[in-house]
């Protein structure tokens, strides 16, 4: 495993400078602010259940930042706020856990497709948009995130096994939290790690400590060269532990081990990678702060936005159900 | 003119369809190398390469399932089932995925995909080789449902299903494969999806049915010796209604033929309609000839469950003389 669950290793990391050091804490900070705010926003009664995502930043940007901004990102609902990393504006993402049609996006607008609710059915597509532009000799990866519980899923067995036969250029990255609502991951598998079912579809498997933003970024840099040089997909499980609750609906206290909880939360991502920075004196308190500023910013903006946005025109019912839509579609409607 | 089976129909339709498009892509089990099961996609390979008409691993959600992201990359996929049954595990992406992606990205994506596949029983296969699952298909919302029932129509309703912006399955009536013959234009012939082929006209009574049932309708209304329109629906969704409504407000009588188990299935769907739209032109209750709320049963007993043109009369002379 590249990482030692602890700490960021202090020393060289080849391929990244100081600016890319600032940007990756950037959207570390970023995505913890969005997060943390975005519970706060439910229990404020502003946005619907959420599905939390605390402690798995740093999978999230190192793998993300090991990609070119036309290399194509199938999120599952565990990365619903990824696209804030390309640009996607917050109240855009606000809205879509508002249950607001202003939470759709154009998936060709950010190469990111849509929020993908059912376990682990994301694999296919991203298998086949990656088979798809390497048979139209388009140099384009794909990354699609899925978590440890979507490795029991025949989705994801058959979105792997196809992309391992097409040699399509995929990196499937697995964020393993160990637990899938109160399923441990001794109770999804026999297998010793994830890693291990790679072979099975013969592909590398890598296995990276999740909370280590480097070691997530190095991984998903090899796998995505490989891609990009036509040796085919790539499995990599990113390891951390889920120390919040699967989703503002879930209560864990009746599953989980509080203690064990506490001890994994003092090796939580953000703070590893600021102490790394701190210890290279690349960051002081007065940057941690404006960074910290921004991204509070920029959730003010975005949940405004997304509360300022008209209730949906009931027309969007129908609007996009089809492209060519069968006549009697709006039978039964009194919307006129 | 050509005269065809209706797979060689289906055959010439993806020849066609793949020369005229070069961005349609064939994928299934079996379909290269060996050209199908039934022969469907013979020649493809050879012709189009293995890149348009590929041999998939044996996985149907997994067919499906990476067709929604060929999409993505801009190709328009025709998935072929092998066989209806078979077809059940790519409901999961069909569901979830095929029917809502369009809306998900508040149509800025198309999804552009032909699902094709045999269907039916009556060809003394194994277990699994013989369901009729068409309501399955049309209660899932984005997405469209074709059946022929004649060579012609099977080449011209899999063109429009191609060409056709949303995704539409097209089930292919497997009992008349081979045995229905038929005129089909030679080249480009697309037969618009919404429209329903009145296979003969008449005035006492009208049969609706499609797929491999249109000749047992038809077969009835040579027995029952008094004017019997026939309706091919051909298009489950888009649905003709117009067709249909003028047909019953001219006979007042209506027999609906489906194969598919009876409960729920889409003949309720048609008397609904007729229902909600031509009460008081019915002299008559609309009556459905239908498989039954059982397993597809094993090949020795499957013509008691088949309707059969016995069952079709008994329910049009019951009618006739209401």
């Amino acid at each position: 495993m590249i990482g030692d669950g602890a700490s960021v290793p202090d020393g060289e990391v080849e391929g990244l400078d100081e600016s890319d050091f600032l940007e990756l804490y950037r959207q570390l900070v970023l995505l913890r602010t969005y997060d943390e705010r975005s519970v706060v926003y439910h229990r404020q009664g502003r946005i619907g259940t959420y599905a939390i995502f605390w402690g798995h930043e740093a999978i999230q940007v190192g793998a993300t930042f090991a990609l070119d901004r036309g290399d194509w990102i199938f999120p599952s609902y565990r990365e619903s706020a990824i696209g804030l990393l390309r640009g996607l504006p917050p109240a855009t993402v606000l809205s879509w856990w508002r249950g607001h049609p202003a939470g759709w996006w154009n998936p060709l607008d950010y190469n990111l497709a849509s929020i993908c609710v059912p376990i682990a059915t994301q694999v296919p597509h991203a298998a086949g948009l990656a088979w798809g532009k390497k048979l139209r000799g388009e140099p384009t990866v794909a990354l699609t995130f899925f978590g440890d519980g979507a490795t029991s899923e025949g989705a994801f067995h058959e979105g792997a096994n196809f992309a391992g036969v097409m040699r399509a250029p995929l990196v499937l990255l697995c964020s393993n939290n160990q637990w899938a609502i109160s399923t441990p991951l001794s109770a999804q598998t026999a297998a010793p790690t994830l890693a291990d079912k790679a072979i099975g579809y013969g592909m590398p498997g890598a296995r990276v400590d999740g909370g280590d933003v480097l070691a997530v970024w190095e991984a998903t840099r090899d796998a995505v060269a490989r891609a990009r040089a036509g040796d085919g997909p790539t499995f990599i499980e990113a390891v951390t532990y889920r120390v919040a609750p699967h989703a503002t609906a879930d209560d864990p206290s009746a599953y989980i081990d509080a203690e064990r909880v506490e001890e994994e939360r003092e090796r939580e991502c953000l703070r590893r990678f600021d102490g790394y920075l701190r210890r290279l004196g690349l960051l002081d308190d007065e940057t941690a702060e404006r960074v910290k500023a921004e991204a509070l910013e920029a959730m003010r903006e975005g949940i405004a936005a997304a509360e300022a946005e008209p209730a949906a025109d009931p027309e969007l019912v129908f609007a996009h159900a089809y492209a060519d839509p069968p006549p009697t579609l709006r039978e039964g409607w009194l919307g006129g | 003119m050509a005269e065809l089976t209706l797979v060689e129909a289906v055959n010439d339709c993806l020849h066609t369809e793949l020369a005229r498009d070069d961005s349609v892509l064939v994928m299934g089990e079996d379909v290269g190398r060996a050209g199908g099961v039934f022969r469907a996609t013979a020649g493809l390979r050879d012709r189009f390469g293995s890149d348009r008409c590929i041999d998939t691993p044996l996985a149907e959600a997994g067919i499906l399932g990476t067709a929604v992201g060929l999409c993505m990359a801009g190709w328009r996929p025709i998935c072929e089932m092998q066989y209806d049954a078979f077809s059940y595990p790519c409901l999961d992406q069909l569901i979830n995925h095929v029917g809502r992606y369009h809306w998900r990205t508040r149509g800025a994506m198309e999804f552009p995909i032909t699902l094709r596949m045999p269907y039916g029983g009556g060809v003394r296969a194994p277990e699994l080789h013989d369901d009729s699952p068409e309501a399955y298909y049309v209660h899932t919302p984005g997405v469209k449902v074709a059946i022929p029932s004649t060579p012609a129509d099977a080449k011209g309703l899999l063109a429009a299903a191609i060409r056709d912006p949303d995704p539409v399955v097209v089930l292919e009536p497997k009992f008349v494969y081979r045995t229905a013959r038929g005129e089909v234009p030679e080249g480009e012939h697309v037969v618009p999806l919404g429209t329903m082929r009145v296979a003969r006209e008449g005035s006492d009574l009208t049969i609706v049915a499609y797929g491999a049932m249109v000749p047992v309708a038809e077969s009835a209304a040579d027995e029952l010796g008094a004017s019997v329109e026939v309706l091919d629906v051909r298009t489950l969704k888009p649905l003709d209604e117009e067709t249909m409504l003028a047909s019953v407000a001219k006979t007042g009588r209506v027999v609906i033929v489906q194969e598919a188990p009876r409960v729920a299935g889409f003949g309720a769907e048609l008397a609904a309609v007729i229902a909600e739209k031509a009460i008081l032109d019915l002299r008559g209750p609309v009556l459905r000839v239908t498989g039954f709320d059982v397993p597809y049963p094993y090949w020795q007993l499957e013509d008691a469950y088949m309707p059969s043109v016995e069952r079709v009369v008994a329910a049009g002379r019951r009618l006739l003389d209401f």
